[in-house]
């Protein structure tokens, strides 16, 4: 095994926008005085999705600027947490849920649909910038198995079909809905209810 | 004061000690890799791991602090189990090269698994293996061998004061790095001596030896006027390198930089045989009777007034004294160690000591920098002063051109006018100082060497008793000198006597054709040039300016090559010592000069160092009071007339690694001072003509 620290090249001057500067604003005043430096993880996401998914050099030096803390510090942070990226992302960041239950409904197979529907390796970027697959530890929608995150989104009860229909639509920037992509509402059984049957809704079965 | 009992025995410690250190007191050993007693405690290591009664395992001693009634138990069964466990964990990962690990011998890993180690592996799989990292000119990196102690990033961060190293990444992945920068630190290489392992390990010493080849010489450095406490290393006569020796009141356990990286200049461009200049102009070989002879023929006939000489910045007090005693058989009073320029005063003594003492500047609350620059000065001052303002309570405001110093200083200005209106009483500094229990001042070189110094001291002295820095009991009057040779030479009175000249005076003279014959005691900083036509015997160890403009070099030895007795700027008075004799015909530099009175007619009043140094106490008695630091009589100096106000303070250093003979003859210092961008100076080659 082979470690390395190195990062991604510097993409150029990074600097807050007028609206984000704002909301950074309101994020330190949440800490006393002389603790700025408590606001780098919430300043550290908004530089990163100022940034395009990840975070350069110099966002992270403009991060520790902002709050007055040296740039190694920072860096320690982002290397640190799994959701800071210092490489280059895809606009559509798509993480395959790999633990047991996803991995049980076939995660694997997901993850095989998307590299190949995407012709890149995990932890690529697609030549047009728009996708890159990473493989993550339970995202916490086991009910939901297989499932797999893109950017906030949580797209579930997968299918390599399904998995690359939702893929397609990104690609044309068309609408999609979140959540479970096999018509069921959120985790409630498959194909309807399945227990207490004889009891109506609102209704007074029990009385 | 909490009472405990550690393996049976009841002992009362100070508050605020940790378990690990009330063992240290009660004399057990507690093996250590991430703890460190300078550093913040990290507590990542686990390798302290004692046992607490009504504790359900055994607890890290270093991060617990000791509390009354603990019952603690350091060589049990299950605290040897935990070590044992804790040292598999750690060489999991480290790789098994001591045979090719430059800290082979002197490794703490190495020695505690000695102790702790299992005798064989229980491990199949594959080590990881981590990339080195540049970190700069003066420290390599095999990556693999760290086991994330954490001391070199805490080092970086609280002691040298530049957050320039991290531990980036987590879990198996965390690796320590300063994302390819070079440590920009005057101390960087004191992460070598932290490193436990051989993950950081000398960069220049790759490979040069093995720490059981070396004889270790205690002695005291010279690359600027802290005196750092030294052990120089040699094999046979060449130093190889330079530690560090632990003396809490000066240098704690660090050194410098140039202090511990300069050495290899010791081996190039040495003078190693007495030259003198031919009829052709050239500097030819000669012995030491022919250059006497020629020196000799030269001073024949000629009144004391026209001879002179100059002392340099490395020079002991032994060869000063003998200089001095014989300029007086020449008569002549024409002498000067303050080849700088500086308007420092013969006395009274408090008016060129660092009163305060470096372990005083930790008592102070507010402190004052004239014309310093103290991380390029003394780094080790500078990281006292650091090591204060961490502290809190100690506001520090600087008059000179702006440098990071590691520490936050109010700017007040850049010339003498903003320490005039200091001395008014106007604006808020003026107020901290007077508000200020125990304020200091530090006047350093680049306010005293300019024309007005004189003026400069007689201010400063002002606003030292005008914000009661003087007292009975605190002294808060320092001036921060730049050479190890210098309070020696005003201790013992190198300076013009009666109708002498001082150095301009000297130069001058030479200019003019009044002054004939210039003696060079390693004096390489002046301007050459300015020496005119006069004949100019240059004693000294390196092929520096001075060399090459001499007519007669009488090779000397450096600081490593001879016992000499040295002052450091807080008026300690310390005996550096011998490690390896001179290269070649040069010998110590005292013995040159009694050698030559002899030739000359008149010896000098003694025949070995037990006589010279009696005759040094007697010069002044100081010189008897080996390590103490006296308090500095204090009374009138400094000139009233006022300075020039609108000239600005110049910082004498610029480039930290190049400042004398010895650091310029550098390899190393030259790379340094390429990797920080420092220019470095044309090569000089001195004898060659």
């Amino acid at each position: 095994m082979r470690t390395t620290s190195y990062g991604a090249p510097d993409s150029g001057d990074f600097a807050f926008d007028e609206a984000n500067r704002k909301r950074a604003e309101t994020i330190i005043a949440r800490y006393p005085e002389g603790r700025e430096q408590s606001a780098v993880i919430p300043l550290l996401d908004i530089a990163q999705r100022q940034n395009g998914g990840w975070l350069s050099d110099s966002a992270i030096a403009h991060v520790a600027a902002v709050i007055g803390m040296a740039p190694i510090r920072v860096h320690e942070v982002v290397s640190f947490y799994t959701m800071f990226y210092s490489k280059p992302v895809g606009r559509h960041l798509i993480q395959v849920c790999r633990t047991t239950p996803c991995w049980l409904r076939g995660s694997d197979e997901l993850t095989r649909a998307c590299l190949k529907k995407l012709g890149t390796r995990i932890g690529e970027v697609t030549e047009d910038g728009l996708f890159s697959v990473m493989e993550v530890e339970c995202l916490g929608a086991c009910a939901n198995a297989p499932m797999v995150q893109i950017n906030d989104d949580y797209y579930e009860d997968l299918t390599p079909e399904t998995l690359v229909r939702v893929l397609d639509a990104l690609a044309a920037g068309q609408e999609i809905g979140v959540g479970s992509q096999s018509g069921r509402q959120g985790s409630a059984p498959e194909g309807g209810a399945q227990t207490l049957l004889e009891t109506q809704p609102g209704g007074g079965g029990a009385g | 004061m909490p009472k405990l009992t550690i393996d049976g025995v009841e002992i009362e410690v100070p508050d605020g000690l940790t378990v690990l250190q009330a063992c240290e007191l009660a004399g057990k050993e507690i093996p250590r890799f991430c703890y460190h007693d300078r550093l913040s405690v990290a507590g990542n290591c686990r390798m302290c791991l004692v046992e607490m009664e009504r504790s359900p395992k055994p607890i890290a001693s270093c991060a617990m602090p000791a509390a009354p009634d603990m019952v603690i138990h350091t060589d049990t069964p299950t605290v040897r189990k935990a070590r044992q466990g804790v040292m598999e964990f750690l060489l999991i990962n480290h790789p098994l090269d001591c045979p090719i690990c430059d800290q082979g011998g002197e490794c703490d890993l190495q020695d505690q698994a000695m102790a702790y180690g299992y005798d064989r592996s229980r491990y199949q799989e594959n080590k990881r293996a981590v990339s080195e990292k540049y970190m700069g000119p003066l420290i390599k990196t095999i990556m693999t061998r760290c086991i994330q102690c954490t001391r070199c990033v805490r080092f970086a961060t609280e002691i040298a004061g530049v957050e320039e190293m991290g531990l980036v990444n987590r879990g198996e992945h965390a690796e320590v790095t300063t994302l390819e920068k070079a440590v920009d630190s005057e101390l960087s290489g004191n992460l070598v001596d932290i490193c436990p392992v051989g993950a950081l390990t000398s960069r220049p010493y790759a490979f040069k030896a093995r720490p059981w080849e070396l004889q270790s010489t205690p002695s005291v450095d010279v690359m600027d006027a802290v005196g750092s406490n030294i052990k120089v290393e040699t094999r046979g006569r060449e130093v190889l390198r330079v530690l560090p020796r632990l003396h809490e009141d000066i240098n704690e356990e660090w050194i410098a930089d140039k202090t511990r990286h300069a050495c290899d200049g010791l081996s190039r461009q040495r003078l190693d045989r007495p030259y003198r200049r031919g009829e052709d102009g050239r500097l030819r070989e000669a012995t030491w009777e022919q250059a006497f002879e020629a020196v000799a023929e030269r001073l024949e006939d000629l009144p004391g007034a026209a001879v002179a000489a100059l002392a340099g910045d490395l020079c002991d007090a032994e060869s000063m004294l003998a200089l001095k005693d014989l300029m007086a058989a020449l008569g002549s009073a024409n002498l000067d160690c303050r080849q700088d320029g500086a308007k420092l005063p013969a006395g009274p003594r408090g008016a060129y000591l660092f009163n305060t003492s470096i372990a005083g500047i930790e008592r102070a609350d507010a402190c004052l920098l004239i014309g310093s620059d103290p991380r390029r000065e003394a780094p080790l001052i500078n990281a006292r002063l650091r090591k204060r303002f961490l502290r809190g309570g100690f506001p520090v405001a600087a008059i000179g051109p702006q440098r990071d110093l590691t520490y936050e200083v109010a700017q007040l200005g850049e010339d003498p006018g903003a320490l005039a209106a200091l001395a008014e009483g106007e604006g808020a500094f003026a107020g901290v100082l007077r508000r200020a229990e125990r304020p200091m001042l530090v006047l350093g070189m680049g306010a005293l060497a300019r024309p007005d110094g004189a003026s400069i001291l007689g201010m400063a002295r002002r606003i030292a008793l005008e914000t009661g820095m003087v007292g009975d009991d605190w002294n808060g009057f320092n001036v921060l000198h730049r050479a190890a040779a210098r309070v020696g030479g005003l201790d013992l009175g190198f300076l013009p006597g009666e109708g002498g000249r001082d150095r301009d005076a000297i130069l001058a003279g030479a200019a003019s054709g009044e002054v004939k014959v210039v003696f060079l005691l390693g004096a390489d900083e002046i301007d050459m040039s300015a020496l005119g036509k006069a004949f100019v015997v240059y004693i000294g160890h390196h092929g520096d300016a001075g060399a090459h403009r001499a007519d007669v070099i009488l090779p000397g030895a450096a600081y490593s090559e001879k016992n000499g007795t040295y002052v450091n700027t807080e008026g300690r008075v310390q005996l550096g010592r011998l490690a390896g004799s001179p290269p070649g015909d040069a010998r110590e530099d005292w013995t040159i000069l009694r050698a030559f009175s002899e030739r000359l007619g008149s010896p000098l009043p003694y025949d070995n160092l037990g006589q010279l140094r009696q005759r040094l106490i007697e010069v002044n008695p100081l010189f008897a009071r080996l390590d103490q630091v006296a308090p500095g009589a204090w009374g009138a100096f400094g000139s009233e007339t006022p300075a020039e106000a609108s000239s600005p303070f110049l910082l004498p250093v610029d480039n930290y690694y190049m400042t004398d003979p010895i650091s310029r003859a550098s390899v190393t210092m030259a790379e340094c001072a390429e990797a920080f961008g420092l220019a470095a100076p044309a090569k000089r080659t001195g004898t060659d003509g």
